[in-house]
């Protein structure tokens, strides 16, 4: 499965468009990281703990996606987007989509 | 006494942010030294080319918390309005961060160049401490890996 934030892909050419793809997560962060954070929020720096919870969730809403293009048929997903909220204080929404297609 | 421990908290956050950020400066001159020869682009589409070459999504993130003094700084900012300073370093920091992050990534990956480069920052704020602050990017784009050569 190619998965791509351009729309056309050098060489290749779209046989046909199945429509949307998406995948989404919502992740919590855990209390103690979170206590941890606060601490580190004294001194300031980066937050591993995080960096690595969105990496991860991340890959999770692409993974979702990528399942979904898969059920439609398709062999790509392309003009990838992300997309970040925050759902509640200690949550947050990562979601993302692209156009899932048939690539020769 | 409560002067005293906030007294003590801007200390710690104005010297040990400032050594941190100093630092991570220094640092990130250093590999966009190293990583002079991957280039980002935000051009929609790349150039055409009669190479076969794979697209590969390539991203980086990276959250940067700010320290007491900052903290401070931005709030006494807002009662008087205009730049903030404390701030502007702390995303500009990030954003360098997660460029290279991406562009690590994708030589990683075998490429030297990364098109419809897209970043994206949200604030990360509020958790259980009541007051923390820091701010996401997180940076994605294409890259073209000559076919053959994907690592």
């Amino acid at each position: 499965m190619l998965v791509s934030n351009i729309e056309i892909i050098p060489g290749r050419r779209v046989v046909k468009h199945l429509g949307m793809a998406q995948g989404n997560t919502v992740r919590a962060k855990h209390a103690g990281k979170d206590l941890l954070a606060g601490l580190k929020n004294i001194v300031g720096g980066e937050l591993k703990g995080y960096t690595e919870l969105l990496q991860e969730a991340r890959d999770e809403a692409v993974q979702r996606m990528v399942a979904q293009a898969e059920a439609m048929g398709a062999n790509a997903v392309i003009n990838v987007r992300f997309s970040t909220s925050s759902v509640s204080a200690g949550a947050a929404e990562l979601f993302a989509y692209g156009t899932a297609v048939v690539l020769e | 006494m409560e002067f005293i421990v906030l007294l003590t908290l801007l200390t710690i956050g104005y010297v040990f942010g400032r050594l941190a950020e100093q630092r991570h400066f220094a640092s990130i001159r250093e590999r966009e030294q190293e990583y002079s020869d991957v280039l980002a682009f935000s051009a929609r589409f790349p150039p055409p080319t009669t190479e076969r070459i794979d697209a590969v999504l390539v991203d980086g993130n990276v959250v940067v918390a700010v320290d007491y003094f900052k903290m401070t700084a931005a709030a006494l900012r807002n009662l008087l309005g205009g730049r903030v300073t404390a701030f502007e370093t702390l995303v500009e920091r990030a954003r360098r961060e997660a460029i290279l992050r991406m562009k690590a990534n994708a030589r990683a990956k075998g490429a030297s160049q990364i098109f419809n480069v897209k970043l994206e920052t949200s604030s990360i704020g509020q958790g259980a401490s009541g007051q923390s602050f820091s701010v996401e990017v997180y940076a994605y784009g294409t890259a073209l890996v000559p076919t053959g050569t994907a690592k």
